[in-house]
């Protein structure tokens, strides 16, 4: 053994050194591909001119530094990858990195959602300023919030479920008719919202909840397609495509946010801003997350949440240990459903109009891909997907060498759903139990140790 | 009833291009027991691809006989699609043989927006019109309030289907590659252990069901003339309901179950209302797999341990 710690070393490398021309054929094979795939549909962009018909501009510049960038990355992981095998054989791997981190950072993110309007104001000079960042905190929030009620939904009770937005919709649509048609306040409609979504999402349930896994999330999807086509065709009902508009605004639990006698701040002797119903929002739709966060966590304790994640893992399993699998499937299904809808009476009161283009298949795949990328059951993970994915191109908007790399024109928002697919890919293929934490049922049989 | 006589021509058309679409969905679910939500995004990039190669072909090239443009065009198509076929197989879905359950429905989702946001980016968001390539049609029975006719166009799609349904019926049913093919279905340890390629056999059904859905996108592209990012979406969500109706899994099922869907959905816009049309299909789809999940020609599928 001692006299044989060298030579390992460095047969590995001689065998790495030999293995390298390899490694350059499999990344030359792969930009090969990419040429094929990129022509003619990268190489040829078509384009309305002037006259009639369409204009072909060539672009074979982009699709030989397409191919190149396919060539080094494939180099790349590959090495990694050898790279790594190597290291794996020498010592155990580490798994405890990526819990840790989220210990750490699960305090932080809270603290930093906390005091985020503080922070705004005084990193930006006045609340005034700070309004981008409210209002991007908000936007981040409410996503959290959805992905946090999808992930009742898909991590805990393993139901893939496509039409979640369908349930977001029928939230804001309650709060949008309820308040314009009958005058009720947002505190009175926001329950409403969350009790008609959650019957919705019974009334889609009951009748398709035995279907196996890939057929329910063919028909949730379905269903959410009919809920959007509906709103844009029953005119009468929803306003149509042009939606419903001036939705009243949020009230301080009765108190307006004017600048008249009975306003928010004349009662509270503060001087009127603007800003005051912005930050209300804010630490609305924090509580609101808050509370879904809560309730997850507080049913995974409770027999019912057991039951989640034990049909999750096994089914069949499920209902030969007697567990009544439709009430299990359904109850998730309908608690997911009510905090989509609180979401969806939030969305409708903060942007104080709805109409059906927000509720579009691919907001349900955004909110899913949040969930995947979240790790699937974790709950700080979907809230840093949310963060990433969502803040991430608002941030990225106002970089400003990235426009001095990739021209004037660049705008990331434009690459935001394109990387969203490859990032749904690659964490299946390469972490499909989740990015920054584990994806762990709540109770596990100590011998076995999953 | 000459009104009818229409409807039923044009529901006929539309019918063949979602049979067509319809056989990747039922071939991948047969033998690999996926969803491959992407085909109906392959489909629209097919489409783009023959978009592009006629315009090269008729603009640059200066070629001006119909039926060559159309050939080539549909060879063009068949080629590199095939090829993105190949690629999203061995990419987002092969290494994910034994991972839980939802995985490979979720990475083809992910494939699904990466495919129309790729093409948006490429390509941007308008919607591409392409000059009309065959406008003749056949009269075939007239009076004086109204014409039925056929247009080339149509017969042009219904021919192309019927001759390429048959040859892959032939491949199928009649080759070595249909019958590794259809043994992966049945069993895939025992099909490796009797010296089949299952990876290459399953590679193969991809890059075919990508085959077909170009001939599908061309002759989209050649009925409707217009193509977008965002024309994935729909008609795939059609393909596969009609896949679902015709029983997920029996070729000549997914071609029934397409011309159903075809119908169903011409005669719904021509006599209730065209806006709700989606909303049929969509129906149609809950409906079936709720009350019968094994369509008209699958078998019942049973659930093992």
């Amino acid at each position: 053994m001692a006299s044989g710690s060298t030579t390992p070393i460095a047969a590995t490398a001689r065998a790495e050194a030999s293995l390298l021309p390899g490694l350059i054929k499999d990344a030359g094979l792969f930009a090969l591909v990419t040429l094929g795939l990129c022509v003619p549909i990268v190489s040829y962009r078509t384009d309305l001119g002037q006259g009639i018909g369409l204009v072909i501009t060539s672009r074979w510049g982009t699709v030989f530094a397409l191919c190149a960038a396919i060539f080094v990355l494939r180099l790349v992981q590959q090495l990694y990858l050898t790279g790594r095998a190597r290291r794996r054989a020498a010592r155990a791997p580490v798994v405890e990195g990526a819990s840790r981190l989220a210990a750490i950072l699960a305090p932080i993110t809270l603290v930093v959602a906390l005091t985020l309007p503080l922070l705004a104001s005084l990193l930006t000079g006045s609340l005034g300023e700070g309004r981008y960042w409210i209002d991007l905190g908000i936007l981040i929030l409410t996503y959290v919030m959805l992905g946090w009620g999808l992930n009742i939904v898909v991590g805990l009770a393993g139901l893939l479920d496509l039409g979640y937005v369908a349930f977001y919709a029928v939230g804001a649509y309650s709060y949008a008719l309820l308040s314009t048609v009958f005058g009720l306040s947002f505190w009175i409609c926001l329950p409403l919202a969350g009790l008609f979504a959650a019957a919705f999402g019974v009334l889609l349930g009951f009748p398709v909840l035995r279907l196996r896994g890939d057929y329910l999330a063919i028909v949730t999807l379905a269903f959410g397609e009919i809920i959007r086509l509906v709103l844009i065709n029953w005119t009468d009902f929803s306003g149509g495509a042009a939606g419903i508009s001036s939705i009243p605004r949020v009230s301080f639990f009765g108190l307006p946010f004017t600048a008249g006698e009975n306003g928010f701040a004349a009662t509270f002797g503060l001087s009127f801003n603007a800003m005051h119903r912005l930050v209300f929002l804010y630490y609305l739709i924090l509580v609101l997350a808050l509370v879904t966060n809560l309730v997850t966590l507080r049913m995974r304790r409770l027999p019912l949440g057991r039951a989640w994640e034990a049909l999750r893992e096994d089914e069949i399993a499920c209902r030969s240990l007697g567990i009544d699998t439709t009430i299990t499937k359904l109850t998730a299904f309908a608690l997911g459903a009510m905090f989509a809808g609180f979401a969806g009476s939030f969305f409708a009161v903060r942007q104080a109009f709805v109409s059906p283009e927000s509720f579009n298949f691919l907001e349900s795949a955004i909110i899913l891909a949040i969930v995947v990328l979240g790790g699937m059951g974790s709950q700080i993970g979907v809230a840093i997907a949310a963060i990433v994915m969502i803040g991430g191109p608002e941030l990225l908007r106002n970089l400003g060498f990235l426009k001095a790399v990739f021209g004037e024109g660049f705008d990331p928002n434009e690459y935001r759903l394109l990387l969203f697919g490859l990032a749904m890919v690659a964490m299946m293929v390469f972490r499909p139990r989740g990015l920054i934490s584990e994806r762990t049922p709540s109770v596990t049989i100590a011998e076995r140790g999953r | 009833m000459e009104f009818f006589a229409q409807q039923f021509i044009n529901g006929l058309t539309l019918g063949s291009i979602y049979g067509l679409i319809a056989i990747g969905y039922t071939m991948v679910f047969g033998i690999i027991g996926m969803v491959n939500f992407a085909h109906g995004d392959v489909f629209m990039v097919s489409a783009f691809i023959a978009l592009i190669a006629f315009l090269i072909l008729t603009t640059w090239l200066g070629l001006s006989s119909v039926a060559l443009v159309f050939l080539i065009v549909l060879v063009i198509a068949m080629a590199l699609t095939a090829l993105w076929g190949w690629a999203i197989e061995r990419v987002a879905y092969r290494p994910l043989r034994g991972s839980f359950r939802l995985a490979p429905l979720i990475s083809a989702i992910g494939v699904s927006i990466f495919l129309s946001n790729f093409v948006q980016v490429v390509q941007g968001a308008r919607n591409k019109p392409v000059p009309p390539l065959v406008r003749d049609v056949v009269v075939l029975y007239q009076n004086e309030q109204y014409t039925v006719t056929l247009s080339y166009k149509q017969a042009i799609i219904m021919i192309t289907t019927a001759v390429l349904l048959a040859g892959f019926w032939y491949l199928v049913q009649k080759t070595p590659f249909g019958r590794a093919q259809r043994a992966v279905e049945q069993d895939r340890r025992m099909a490796a252990l009797l010296g089949i390629n299952v990876d290459r056999t399953i590679s193969l059904t991809f890059v075919l069901g990508a085959a077909l859905a170009a001939v599908a996108g061309t002759l989209y592209l050649l009925y409707y003339g217009v193509v977008s990012f965002s024309d994935g979406f729909v008609p795939g969500v059609k393909a596969f309901t009609a896949a679902v109706l015709g029983g997920i899994g029996s070729l000549p099922g997914a071609v029934i179950g397409g011309i159903i869907i075809g119908l169903i959905e011409t005669f719904w816009s021509a006599y209730f209302s065209i806006e709700y049309k989606d909303v049929a299909a969509f129906l149609i789809l809950i409906v079936v797999l709720i009350f019968k999940p094994s369509g008209i020609l699958g078998r019942p599928e049973v659930e093992k341990v």
